[in-house]
């Protein structure tokens, strides 16, 4: 038996995060609690060392490796370079949050880093063996992640919630893919692809069931309606700086699957799966906007917005369009920013023994700190897609994806939940405001943290103005 | 003569050539673990400067039989509220993976019932089932000291299975082989060939491992007579008790046989290599000295005594510290040991791995 | 019927017979039980198929080590038996239209779609050991380390949330018992003999 060395050129951000992940794991066990920043720094640093090294082996050309299980292309390497960043400054916003509730521990970033490498491998997935077990990986680490504080009953019954549906989503989508390789004998992605291409059957009963089976996971794990119910309850439950890590950066990981899946795996039933994602999309969008206006916890509000941006994640999706692919891809760019934006405010306004999680809680926030009322302004904003944030475009561009596929009552339906959604968010603004505040203590004094999220609210605005620049990134991805 | 017997022997049909090659290996170990259980006594006798059994028969030699007898004749109570089915199936869990391991041990080269290719690995499967005639006796019994007893042993056996299954990796990388005949094949030349150098880490695991899997002394906090009373067997009585007793005995031969095999070599003799040929040609003492069964059965017999003196000289251990002797003594030294065998053997460094 | 079909009927009655059983007894525990034994069918069937690896190590893990600890848990929890039949009844209208969709997709896949010759039977010297091992190290080594990956997490987190040292435990720490000396905990003192008075 012959056997070629594997090129492993293309997987080196993942062994590079691979083994400081391990680093960290064994390093940390001898730093003492007092100078757990180290492992905090080494983290850090292992983000922006992949970040360098995958700016620094992109190319334009798609590359395989591992028997063509891997793939590299534009839309993994603007993917990857994404959920660093945010993963940066997801453990940036959390430190001073795990350092105030005593669970400040180097596990929490070691599982953090081994969810990162289990986006990366979904994200560079060509397989669908590759692509569950890096579902996997990114899954365990976060139900770990959720449970970390063991002291709060409350986020322990979050993760069993959060890993039994997780654990039905990954079955179904395992049933899904296994029934799709008894079909068609393979569990190549493109070998799926050519099967149903040259195959003449059409869509048949197994096929059916096949395709619903995954969409059924893919829903669960994205939160789409009806498979939502566990996304408020993980939302509130878990600490605010893990909701934050899951609010952000697995969605990406989550489009590049779909992106792998369905566009390039099924892309030729696009006629089929449109209808299921338009239902999904439609129910989305209803429910998450419609049921956020009940909430008065800012955590469960914000996961009903969540359940609302996947609809219109999956609007641009099943458009099945390139300008539809990276509408959705900007839109989830955009989403993760702007969480990452709205979850940092939350910790930024807590303290030791107070989570800032009632919406009350934001009350006169103008008085206490301008400064922060106005990015939790436009971070509102641009959730709620008011011009001239970023939300807008992003809004924007995927309206017009559905419009050019001759969907323009969805697109209307989506802009009216739009509208019933601003309502939500401007009663938030108009809490900090026009309202007296109840606390007035001092917002908390940590200059890392007070800068990022400046950045990261200027951001939303900037790009706004600007949306060209990572719209062109997006467009420059998906046309590979 | 012979040549009659062999025809004999070919026609018969291929089912009772195994059933006689069945009974020709189980009849003896009966036999072998009545006997361990008369020399344990012996041997632990001396050891404490006592004379052990000497009233049955001569020197006591029929000690084992009477005990059987007695043993037979006696009452299976099986207690009330006791779960009547897993009661009695319990103690045939136990031996019944005991005496199927025997299957693929070869006894001379290429003298083994089943010569299979995956030999090792279903020695380790059968002796991880071992544990649920150990658990359902516990449970079935009724009874919180036999529950305490089997969760002890199940905790236990499940723990130092993973020591025991790393220790066999090595000698699975070092052999290439998962076959026993060839693993042993793979030991001879001399002496110095054999596992127990090379691998003498992975050897002092795997037979500590060993010791602790059979539930004996210094390990046998199942039976634990001065807290638990006798653990998990404490409601059985009769032939059902008997049967628990010879399954603990028939693996305690199973070990130290597996022992032999792997880090020992087998029925290869500790001459081989080092006398000259011209010596295993002299007739009887030749024959002695040449590799053979013999050679199996005397290492077998030493490592058998090593559980006689364990038991006699060792105290024993608590709970927690053999967790913690598994877990983090025998784990990380078969781990490390392993990295070292990876290198020596994919780099050929080395006297033995060359 | 030759002997090897026999030897296949007479496995699958015991699986399906021990799955059913498995699903209707009462007793927690013999539901564990019942488990045992269908795996220990299942990895006879496999050792038939000329699957040994897959059978021994099916025994090896999940019968031998699994569900030990699976036993363990059980035997130790109180479950009200009573309440657990309530949701048997309850739910049992829809578990039996999942299963029959799921046999019957099944079917369709099999029949339908999968048409494989059956292999040709390998000699006695194939090694289907060393066959896994050459495939699984060579054209599957990446999701093979990403599995392991996938295990080192499970036990960090497993470690993470479990590992807590309360205050008030009166565990030992046994380096601390081993490093004891004679001098730490004998005294000597030296008494002079009185006289008698």
């Amino acid at each position: 038996m012959t056997f070629e060395i594997p090129d492993f050129m293309p997987v080196i951000p993942e062994l590079f995060v691979l083994g400081m992940a391990c680093a960290i794991l064994v390093i940390d066990l001898f730093v003492p609690q007092a100078r757990r920043d180290i492992t905090y720094g080494l983290s850090q640093f292992t983000l922006i060392g992949a970040a360098v090294l995958t700016i620094a082996l992109a190319s334009p050309e798609t590359r395989f490796t591992f028997n063509d299980t891997f793939i590299a292309d534009g839309l993994s390497d603007l993917l990857k370079v994404a959920v660093y960043l945010i993963t940066a400054v997801v453990f940036l916003y959390s430190r001073p949050y795990l350092q105030d509730r005593d669970i400040y521990k180097g596990e929490y970033y070691v599982l953090g880093l081994f969810g990162v490498l289990g986006m990366m491998i979904m994200i560079s997935s060509y397989s669908f063996l590759t692509l569950y077990l890096g579902l996997e990986l990114l899954s365990l680490s976060l139900y770990a992640m959720v449970a970390f504080n063991r002291d709060s009953a409350r986020a322990s019954e979050a993760a069993m919630k959060y890993f039994i549906l997780g654990a039905i989503a990954s079955g179904m989508l395992l049933y899904g893919m296994s029934i799709l390789y008894g079909i068609t004998g393979s569990l190549d992605i493109k070998e799926v692809s050519d099967y149903l291409i040259t195959s003449s059957a059409g869509l048949n009963v197994p096929l059916v069931f096949a395709l619903s089976f995954v969409i059924v996971g893919l829903a669960f794990k994205l939160g789409a309606v009806p498979f939502h119910m566990w996304v408020p309850d993980v939302y509130h439950g878990a600490p605010t700086s893990v909701t934050l890590f899951i609010g952000t950066a697995p969605k990406l990981a989550g489009l590049a699957i779909i992106m792998r899946l369905l566009v390039d795996g099924l892309g030729p039933l696009h006629h089929d799966w449109q209808g299921m994602l338009t239902i999904l999309a439609v129910l989305s969008l209803a429910v998450g906007n419609v049921v956020a206006i009940a909430q008065t916890n800012i955590k469960r509000m914000l996961a009903y917005s969540t359940i609302s941006h996947v609809g219109f994640i999956l609007m641009g999706i099943l458009a099945g369009t390139h300008e539809g692919y990276a509408a959705a891809l900007f839109y989830t760019l955009v989403y993760a920013i702007v969480a990452a934006g709205g979850f940092g405010m939350i910790i930024l306004l807590s303290r030791r023994g107070f989570e800032a999680e009632n919406l009350d809680d934001f009350r006169g926030l103008n008085e206490r700190s301008p400064w922060f009322a106005f990015i939790m302004l436009l971070i509102m904003f641009s959730m709620a897609g008011v011009p001239p944030t970023v939300g807008f475009y992003a809004k924007l561009a995927v309206l017009q994806a559905v419009v050019q596929v001759d969907m323009i009552w969805l697109a209307i339906f989506a802009v009216i939940f739009s509208i019933v959604g601003a309502f939500y968010y401007l009663r938030a603004v108009k809490i900090m405001y026009f309202d007296k505040p109840e606390d007035e203590s001092p917002l908390p004094k940590a200059l890392d943290m007070n800068v990022v999220l400046s950045i990261n609210g200027l951001l939303v605005i900037v790009l706004g103005i600007f949306p060209g620049l990572l719209m062109s990134l997006a467009t420059g991805a998906i046309s590979w | 003569m012979l040549e009659t017997i062999m025809n004999v022997w070919e026609g018969l049909p291929l089912v009772m050539q195994i059933m006689a090659k069945i009974t020709l290996i189980v009849a003896p170990l009966m036999l072998a673990v009545a006997y361990v259980t008369y020399a344990e006594r012996k041997v632990i006798g001396y050891m404490q400067v006592r004379l052990g059994p000497n009233r049955v028969g001569p020197k006591g030699w029929l000690q084992p039989i009477a005990d059987a007898v007695k043993l037979l004749t006696k009452e299976v109570i099986i207690p009330t509220n006791a779960n009547r089915y897993l009661f009695l199936i319990a103690p045939v869990l136990s031996i019944a993976p005991a005496l199927a391991a025997w299957a693929v041990i070869p006894f001379d080269d290429g003298m083994a019932l089943a010569n299979i290719n995956a030999g090792l690995l279903y020695i380790l499967a059968l002796s991880s089932l071992g544990v649920y005639g150990v658990i359902i006796a516990g449970w079935a019994s009724n009874s919180k000291y036999a529950l305490l007893g089997a969760m002890r042993s199940a905790a236990q056996i499940v723990a130092y299975e993973i020591a025991m299954g790393f220790a066999l990796v090595g000698v699975i990388m070092v052999a290439g082989s998962l076959n026993l005949g060839e693993i042993v094949s793979a030991q001879s030349g001399s002496i110095y060939h054999w596992y127990l150098l090379p691998l003498l880490p992975l050897f002092l695991v795997f037979f500590i491992s060993g010791v602790a899997e059979t539930n004996r002394a210094p390990f046998d906090v199942a039976e634990g007579e001065s807290e638990i009373v006798a653990g998990f067997h404490v409601e059985y009585s009769g032939m059902a008790f008997a049967v628990f007793f010879l399954a603990e005995y028939a693996n305690m031969i199973l070990i130290s046989a597996l022992t032999a095999l792997l880090f020992l070599g087998g029925w290869l003799s500790p001459f081989q290599g080092i006398l000259p040929e011209s010596a295993f040609a002299i007739p009887v003492i030749g024959w002695f000295l040449d590799s053979g069964i013999h050679w199996f059965l005397i290492k077998t017999a030493f490592f058998l005594f090593c559980f006689l003196w364990f038991r006699a000289t060792f105290p024993r251990y608590r709970y927690d510290q053999i967790m913690r002797l598994g877990w983090k003594v025998l784990i990380p030294v078969t781990i490390v040991w392993l990295f070292v065998l990876g290198v020596g053997v994919a780099f050929g460094i080395g006297p033995w791995f060359a | 019927m030759n002997f090897e079909a026999f030897l296949f009927y007479f496995f699958s009655v015991i699986l399906v017979g021990a799955a059913v059983a498995m699903i209707t007894v009462r007793n927690p525990v013999h539901a564990a039980l019942f488990l045992v034994l269908t795996f220990f069918t299942s990895a006879a069937l496999w050792i038939m198929l000329e699957a040994e690896f897959l059978g021994i190590v099916l025994v090896l893990v999940y019968v031998g080590a699994v569900m030990v600890l699976f036993l363990f848990v059980v035997m130790m929890l109180d479950i009200n038996l009573a309440r657990m039949r309530e949701g048997f009844i309850r739910f049992l209208p829809v578990g039996i239209v999942v299963a029959v969709a799921m046999v019957s997709v099944m079917t369709l896949v099999i029949v339908r779609h999968f048409h494989m010759e059956a292999p040709e039977r390998a000699g006695a010297d194939y090694n289907n050991t060393e066959a896994l091992g050459q495939i699984l190290y060579t054209e599957y080594v990446y999701p093979f380390e990403i599995a392991a990956v996938i295990l080192l997490v499970a036990i960090v987190a497993a470690i993470a949330l479990t590992l807590r040292r309360r205050p008030g435990t009166k565990a030992i720490d046994p380096a601390q018992q081993v490093r004891i000396t004679r001098k730490g905990r004998v005294r000597m003192v030296d008494m002079k003999s009185e006289d008698k008075s």
